[in-house]
């Protein structure tokens, strides 16, 4: 071996010219290497692979036009982006590409952006400036900054667009559990405008809970709240028997009495079986409860408590109590205060009560707490951070009691912990994290919630939007959403709205939900009268409807209360409602109209003005909209619909004066006399305005 | 001598790495107890979901014998382009023959080809080819403008919370689905149609006009919409992601 080595050397450096020799070649090799690896980059491999795929396509001449070669780079000094990407992906412009599938060469579908003003690394993440694919998708030791899975792509478009976009349905739901599922109770958000996302569901306060259920109802809850309500938002904080003892000894303990009526109601339940039943569905109370039915289907809205086992929940006295005036119980609640009368309030409680599951709470025995077991709740309560939520006498809400998660998009993957078996990136940590929290560590205080697989990923796709870069972008390309006002109608109307919770469906200048037709120019629109008889008895205008206006038993002073407010404050500066005659059309006009409807426009597609020949039922039936509506806002809503209600599904046909006119006058002439057979039509066609249309998005 | 020693360590130092890199995964092997000789769809073929996403429903398939009827133990693996993941993504088929898949389609909008693989008796493969679909951006929004604006009277189905206006109209509209009609129309007659109402074709006046209320792009978002569900497939619409072809 020694031989062989020493006869080597000498053969290589045996003398001064051969020494000379070897070192330049091994010189000139190493000056080799740099040009060597230009080319043998991977871009110029992937130029090449481009310029062989066009090379036989019909358009082969104008991609080679388009062609150029070497490193490409999209800098935007304003958005920190430095993106090389199109060095490899040459194709991403070329829309005559879009039957090629083979990556790098595809190209870019069709988004609402330029990619010249945005880059690529805007949405998709990874290291722009590199120019292998190891660097630029994956993360490396020196940066930290893997490709975004497509799957959570929508983020992206979250770190400008602060308000729900139509093209982005995962981001929208994700932001809206956020809020809905009590994530922003604990956790703090807040966007880069400086907005702290607030919660927008509203768990009960517990000060005055032993008034409503029972300590046994309490601990079966704290142990599995889905076992009472599938459709629960309280999560599991899997507590062991002991703990959930100890807390339901406390918050009874704590529990004080609710001053005010607590008198009970004399009258008895109707004799008749199925008054309870009829009363509820008259009460429309399906648009905010869920119930399960016989085959299984939880059915009814999600705004209130699901009321499948309500019956083993409450106690008979305090259901009595809040169907009479739920405000008394929780001033704030969404719930209306249904002016029922005793025998109202006796019937229904005893259906409600009715609803009851015997195998609940059967196998619970507690023994009357020991003073012990009710200071050990306490110390529990605050250790879970109970008051985060809800509202505990004697306990004060923690503050940040857990993580802020304002730029948690952004947390570099070197501070995670990831379980065994994980892939090591962020949205793969988010997302275990929401599903599982505590197989991180047997510690951890976050409860298991009962999301599904899309409702993880959506929740992953918001938070990560909440990142760095929506801090660093140019605040003007900051989009921002809707916001809330603070509207609060004023006076003796005012209070009697609040009272109704009108705003818990209906929506008037920016304030309230969306389940029912925006009100804000509810003035202009209809006619005084109607909208007595309207709220007197809300059933006959859209019958077949699911969620529809309640009745709420007003007085006459009431009425008369609502309606002069409405008709004088809601009035749209777009509509004189008295520039108009209600009636008094040429039968000409009205002939000329009638054409129009049945020909030229064709509105028996979707509306019903004659029952006998039409059958449309997407918008509402219009057998009688001649006394519901004013002449002057049928004109206008014929002229430009989403002028007085954006959104609304009512297409703008971009009618002349004269046609709207013309065809207002038809509609006026529907009064309604033929109302008997109108109800029997709508019986059998589901009805529905273009205003639920909406409400149900 | 030495240079053995030197390969058999080199060897030995790629053999280490290779593992390292493959980090073991411990994947039971699940051994089929029986085996069909043939394979069909039951349900959850031909769904849309967001790029990346995951298909609304399950894909359910059954595992048969000759005579038809269901094979319970049999193995059905499943397999797509790279992109694309199913949990699970083998099982054995349950007592009715079946094998439920939650899938996750890949990244990229198209028609993704998704293959259930079962083995009969002799060690032969059989296959059921689906097809699902991963809608962009672009079809994104034009998914949610067609259940805003077009699906009440497009859809001839209803649900619970919107009923269906189809049966109601003398002229029957064409579902969006209805690739054999709806393919031979340009995406200019669509668009002219969308825009300025079915006369402008001489079709019927039910059909209104919508460019007052839809912008152009979100016409062109609802084109984009009716191509990606058209069935059959419009062959311009985007690419078929097929496993092995790539």
């Amino acid at each position: 071996m020694k031989e062989t080595l020493a006869s080597l050397w000498q053969k290589l450096f045996g003398d001064g010219v051969r020494a000379f020799g070897v070192v330049s070649l091994i010189f000139l090799a190493s000056m080799a290497i740099a040009p060597a690896k230009n080319f043998f980059s991977e871009w110029r491999h992937y130029q090449h692979g481009y310029l062989s795929l066009i090379r036989n396509r019909s358009e082969a001449n104008t991609l080679q036009r388009h062609f150029q070669g070497g490193i490409q780079q999209v800098w935007l000094p304003d958005l920190g982006v430095v993106d090389r990407c199109t060095s490899c992906h040459v194709g991403l412009k070329e829309a005559s590409l879009a039957d090629v599938s083979v990556q790098p060469y595809r190209k870019h579908p069709v988004i609402p952006h330029l990619l010249d003003q945005f880059g690529c690394t805007m949405c998709h993440r990874g290291q722009g400036a590199a120019t292998t694919v190891a660097e630029a998708h994956n993360s490396t030791l020196a940066w930290e900054q893997p490709i975004l899975p497509a799957k959570y792509i929508e983020s992206s478009c979250g770190q400008c667009h602060r308000g729900a976009l139509p093209g982005t349905p995962q981001l929208n739901l994700g932001r809206n559990l956020l809020a809905r599922q009590g994530c922003v109770h604990c956790h703090t958000v807040k966007t880069a405008d400086g907005k702290i996302m607030t919660a927008t569901d509203d768990p009960p306060s517990l000060s005055h809970i032993a008034d409503k259920t029972s300590r046994e109802w309490i601990f079966v809850w704290l142990k599995d709240p889905q076992a009472y309500a599938s459709t629960s938002t309280m999560p599991n904080f899997k507590l062991s028997y002991d703990e959930a003892r100890d807390i339901s000894a406390f918050l009874i303990a704590n529990s004080t009495p609710m001053s005010g009526d607590t008198s009970t109601v004399s009258a008895t339940a109707s004799s008749d079986p199925a008054a309870g039943a009829s009363l509820y569905g008259e009460s429309f109370c399906a648009s905010c409860h869920a119930v399960q039915n016989a085959a299984g289907n939880v059915v009814g809205g999600d705004v209130g408590p699901e009321l499948t086992r309500v019956g083993s929940k409450v106690k008979p006295e305090w259901l009595q109590a809040w169907l009479r005036n739920p405000r008394a119980y929780d001033a704030e609640t969404a719930m209306p205060h249904y002016r029922f009368n005793d025998g109202q309030v006796a019937t229904l409680a005893a259906f409600l009560e009715a609803k009851t599951d015997s195998d609940l709470l059967s196998n619970v025995h507690l023994e009357p707490p020991t003073p012990e077991q009710v200071a050990r709740g306490k110390r529990l309560v605050s250790d879970y951070g109970c008051a985060s939520c809800h509202e505990i006498a004697g306990i004060k809400k923690p503050e940040n009691f857990a993580p802020e998660l304002s730029r948690i998009g952004s947390k570099p993957v070197a501070q995670l912990i990831f379980l065994q078996g994980m892939q090591h990136t962020l949205p793969d940590y988010i997302a275990g994290k929401i599903k599982n929290p505590r197989t991180f560590s047997p510690g951890l205080k976050m409860p298991q919630y009962t999301f599904t697989s899309v409702q993880i990923n959506a929740l992953t796709t918001a938070l990560l939007s909440l990142n760095d870069r929506s801090y660093s972008l140019p605040q003007s390309l900051a989009v921002p959403g809707r916001t809330e006002s603070d509207y609060q109608p004023a006076g003796k109307a005012g209070k009697l709205m609040a009272d109704l919770a009108c705003f818990s469906c209906h929506r008037i200048n920016g304030h309230g939900g969306d389940m029912a037709p925006d009100l804000t120019w509810e003035g202009s629109s209809v006619q005084r009268d109607w909208l007595v008889q309207f709220f007197k008895n809300p059933g006959t205008l859209r019958p077949t409807l699911i969620r529809r206006m309640p009745r709420f038993n007003l007085s006459d002073s009431e009425v008369a209360e609502l309606t002069d407010y409405i008709m004088t404050v809601y009035q749209s500066p777009m509509i004189d409602r008295d520039s108009v005659p209600n009636g008094g059309n040429s039968p000409g006009q009205v002939e000329l109209g009638k054409r129009l409807f049945y020909g030229k426009y064709s509105c028996q597609g979707c509306h019903i003005v004659d029952t006998k020949t039409d059958k449309g039922y997407i918008g509402p039936t219009l057998t009688s909209v001649g006394s519901r509506l004013t002449a002057a806002w049928m004109i206008q809503w014929m002229k430009s619909p989403q002028s007085l209600r954006p959104g609304t599904v009512e297409p703008n046909r971009g009618m002349s004066d004269d046609d709207a006119k013309a065809l207002t006058a038809f509609l006026m002439s529907k009064k309604g006399g033929e109302r008997r057979t109108a109800k029997s039509a709508s019986h059998r066609v589901p009805t529905q305005g273009p205003d639920q249309e909406v409400a149900q998005k | 001598m030495n240079r053995y020693s030197l390969a058999v360590m080199i060897s030995a130092a790629l053999l280490l790495a290779n593992s390292c890199l493959r980090r073991s995964e411990s994947v039971p092997v699940l051994k089929p107890t029986a085996f069909g000789t043939a394979i069909v769809e039951a349900s959850g073929g031909k769904q849309f979901a967001q790029t990346g996403g995951m298909l609304p429903q399950a894909v359910v398939v059954q595992v048969n014998d000759e005579q038809g009827t269901a094979v319970a133990g049999a193995l059905v693996e499943f397999a797509a382009v790279p992109g694309v993941s199913f949990d699970p993504a083998s099982a054995l088929s349950d007592s009715s023959g079946q094998v439920t898949t939650n899938v996750s389609l890949g990244g990229m909008a198209g028609r993704y080809q998704i293959t259930a693989t079962t083995m009969d008796k002799a060690h032969r493969r059989v296959e059921l080819e689906l097809e699902e679909i991963a809608l962009g951006y672009q079809q994104t929004l034009g998914r949610r403008l067609n259940d805003q604006y077009c699906d009440r009277c497009h859809n001839s189905e209803s649900s619970a919370e919107r009923v269906s206006n189809y049966d109601n109209l003398e002229v029957k509209p064409h579902p969006f689905s209805e690739g054999n009609t709806l393919n031979r129309i340009s995406d200019v007659d669509l668009t002219a149609i969308i825009t300025h109402g079915g006369p402008a074709l001489q079709k019927s006046a039910l059909m209104p006009a919508w460019g007052n209320t839809l912008s152009k792009s979100e016409i062109q978002a609802l084109i984009a919409y009716i191509h990606a569900v058209s069935d059959p497939p419009l062959t311009s619409s985007g690419p078929l992601y097929v496993r092995g072809r790539h």
